[in-house]
C-alpha cells in the first residue's frame, strides 16, 4: 500500500486515489492536422520507463482534486507531487 | 394518457429508520463505551465557489461564519457546520428541513457570480457517534490518525471507513458525526454495530 500525499489532504491510503495515466500529455494544437498514427499515437502510446515516471493522480476518496506525481515505478517511492500544469520538477 | 395519477401522502422515512433500535442497543451493550444514533434529514447544501472571489465574503456574511480554506477544517455557526470538502467546495449542515430556506438565501446573497448551491440533504445521512472509546472504533475501519492531537473538534476529512466513502466530523465533548451516503448507511450502520462488540463483555 503506497502512501500518497495529495497537496490538499495530506498523506493519505493509496485506496482513496485513483490513477489517471501518464501525465504530461497535451491535447495536439490541431488534431485535424494529425494523421492516424499521429492520432493514434496521441491515444495511445504511453511512455514506460524504469524508475521516475510523472503520472496523473485523483484523490477520488476525498476532495476529488487531480495533481501530479513523480513515482519511482521500480521502488514505488514517490519522488514529487505537484499540481497539474506546473512544469515536471526536475529530479535529481 | 388521461389516467390520472395518484398521489400518496409522503411519509419519510430516514435511511436508518430500520437500525434505529439495534443503534440504541449498543450503548448498553458496551456499558456507555460508545453510543450510536442516526441524525436524520438534516438540510445539507454543497456549495462551490472561488474561495478568493466576492461570492466567499458574502456566503461568510450570510453563514455567519468565513469559510474554513484551510483544509479537514469545519467551521460553525450557530446550528449550521460548514465543512470543508475541497478548494472551491464546502458542505454546509444545518437544522432538518431548513434545506429550503438555507438554499434560497444563499442563492440570493451570493449574487451572479459562478457559485453553485445544489440542496445534497437526501444524499447522505448522519451518524452521531458518541462516548469514550468512539475513536478507538472508528480506527477499525479508518485508515487516519483520529487521535485528538492531529483530528481534535472541528477536525473534518473525507476519505473511507470500513471500505465506504464518508465525511468525518469531530464535534465537541468527543462526539464525531459521520456522513454515509444512504445507500451505503445500513452497511456502514452493520459495520459499526458489528465493531462495538469489542467493547462489549467485562474487560471493556
Ligand atoms: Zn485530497
Amino acid at each position: 500500500m503506497m502512501l500518497i500525499s495529495c497537496p490538499w489532504c495530506g498523506p493519505r491510503e493509496e485506496a482513496e486515489f485513483h490513477y489517471g495515466g501518464q501525465a504530461h500529455v497535451s491535447y495536439p494544437e490541431d488534431p485535424s492536422a494529425l494523421s492516424d498514427e499521429e492520432w493514434a499515437r496521441f491515444l495511445f502510446y504511453r511512455d514506460n520507463p524504469k524508475g521516475p515516471f510523472a503520472e496523473r493522480w485523483n484523490h477520488s476518496a476525498s476532495c476529488r482534486r487531480w495533481f501530479n506525481v513523480i513515482r519511482d515505478t521500480v521502488t514505488y517511492e514517490i519522488l514529487a507531487v505537484y499540481p497539474v500544469g506546473t512544469p515536471k520538477p526536475v529530479i535529481a | 394518457m388521461a389516467e390520472q395519477t395518484t398521489v400518496r401522502p409522503t411519509v419519510r422515512r430516514s435511511p436508518l429508520a430500520l437500525a434505529a433500535d439495534r443503534l440504541a442497543d449498543v450503548a448498553a451493550a458496551t456499558g456507555g463505551a460508545v453510543s450510536i444514533a442516526e441524525v436524520p434529514f438534516l438540510a445539507q447544501l454543497n456549495l462551490r465557489l472561488d474561495p478568493k472571489g466576492p461570492a466567499a465574503d458574502a456566503a461568510g456574511k450570510e453563514l455567519g461564519v468565513a469559510l474554513p480554506t484551510a483544509a479537514g477544517v469545519a467551521a460553525r455557526a450557530g446550528e449550521l457546520t460548514i465543512a470543508w470538502l475541497g478548494p472551491d467546495e464546502w458542505l454546509v449542515i444545518g437544522p432538518a428541513g431548513g434545506e429550503g430556506d438555507l438554499e434560497a438565501r444563499l442563492r440570493s446573497a451570493l449574487g451572479t457570480g459562478h457559485p453553485a448551491v445544489v440542496d445534497v440533504s437526501a444524499q447522505r445521512t448522519v451518524l452521531e457517534l458518541s462516548g469514550p472509546r468512539v475513536r478507538d472504533l472508528l480506527a477499525f475501519g479508518c485508515a487516519l490518525d483520529l487521535h485528538p492531537r492531529s483530528f481534535s473538534e472541528g477536525a473534518c476529512a473525507q476519505t473511507r471507513l470500513a471500505q465506504a466513502q464518508v465525511v468525518l466530523i469531530a464535534r465537541e465533548s468527543g462526539a464525531f458525526w459521520v456522513l454515509v451516503r444512504s445507500s451505503f448507511a445500513s452497511y456502514l450502520a452493520d459495520w459499526l454495530i458489528d465493531a462495538s462488540v469489542e467493547f462489549t463483555g467485562p474487560q471493556a
